[in-house]
């Protein structure tokens, strides 16, 4: 369901998406810069949160940073036929954070099923995984985890000016 | 920042920061001020912790996050199969891109994936990167870019289906930090 964006949309996310001023006031800040009011301004970052064109609006924090030192990529081979049952399963599981449907690339890669665990430990990520493991039983043909060892680059959405 | 590097130090407040504010900043004309008062400490000292947690790579933003899909845009996880010997001219190649919004260093962790193809667990990716483009087919231009300019094959991995996302992590006890 895409929504066209339009200009002052965009002009939005290319004032903002380096992060919001850090000043009393951030909308006028921005409106400032943009040459609009500020009603404006925050007229349409509510609008834009309320159709999802803003997920939310707050701190990102390093995961490592605040004690998830071990982040697993679990991936599954699961039976097409049933995958959005399971996915909606893993999905609901308390300590899954993001779970994707996502094509097979074969041979290399035989998973279709993808569920993000963060823990403090890698055991500790293992033992959930053992979890979502239990759940798809023999269902699941193979599955993997893999940790991440470096956050090579964590931007976020960036368009070109 | 690698995995095992020590974690800053957070105290309480810094704590409570992190996790009430990972999202609902509201849309008003203080809004600092208004969060502020919620944590019973005034304008000027949210507004200096946000940029020391900033500054010291807690916190990666503070702001909008943009769902770009909603704006006729695309995001697209990536994977590539970079041997050793290449990686830092790899990395340097790949995140040059604008259109790559962040990207990880990945390795297997399990013995599980014995049936996995060729015997190669996780299919021997291990960079693994998110395009944000403004128009759908920006998706497939940078993936050729990054091809071209890095003289590798990129897997895409368009998602079928978004089950769940959550974006919102407690701060974990430091009890229980390494």
């Amino acid at each position: 369901m895409n929504v066209p964006s339009d200009d002052l949309d965009r002009r939005l996310v290319v004032a903002t998406q380096n992060g919001l001023p850090l000043v009393p006031r951030p909308y006028h800040r921005i409106a400032g810069q943009l040459g609009v009011s500020a009603d404006e301004v925050m007229a349409r970052l509510s609008k834009m949160l309320e159709r999802g064109a803003i997920r939310r609006i707050g701190a990102v924090p390093n995961h490592y940073a605040i004690g998830y030192t071990a982040n697993g990529m679990s991936v599954w081979d699961v039976p097409d036929a049933r995958i959005d049952e399971f996915g909606a399963r893993v999905g609901a599981l308390e300590f899954v954070t993001h779970c994707y449907h996502r094509p097979r690339k074969l041979p290399e890669w035989p998973y279709n099923l993808f569920a993000m665990v963060h823990g403090g430990s890698r055991a500790e990520v293992l033992a959930k995984v053992g979890e979502i493991a239990g759940l798809l039983g023999s269902h699941c043909a193979a599955h993997d985890v893999l940790f991440s060892t470096d956050i090579l680059k964590k931007t976020g959405l960036r368009i070109v000016t | 920042m690698r995995e095992g590097r020590e974690a800053p130090i957070l105290d309480a407040l810094d704590r409570a920061i992190v996790d009430g504010l990972q999202g609902g900043f509201p849309i008003c004309e203080r809004p600092y001020a208004e969060v502020a008062k919620t944590l019973g400490i005034d304008e000027e000292a949210l507004i200096a912790r946000l940029q020391r947690m900033l500054d010291a790579r807690v916190l990666t933003r503070f702001g909008p996050m943009f769902q770009i899909e909603r704006m006729g845009g695309s995001f697209v996880l990536a994977a590539m199969s970079v041997p050793d010997e290449d990686w830092a001219r790899v990395v340097e190649t790949v995140n040059a891109f604008p259109e790559v919004a962040h990207n990880y260093r990945r390795e297997s962790g399990c013995n599980n994936g014995q049936n996995s193809a060729r015997g190669a667990r996780g299919g021997g990716f291990n960079m693994w990167f998110v395009l944000a483009t403004e128009t759908p087919d920006g998706i497939g231009v940078a993936v050729d870019a990054i091809e071209t300019a890095s003289g590798l094959p990129v897997f895409p991995f368009p998602k079928v289906k978004e089950y769940f996302v959550e974006m919102r992590l407690e701060v974990r006890r430091p009890e229980v930090l390494g």
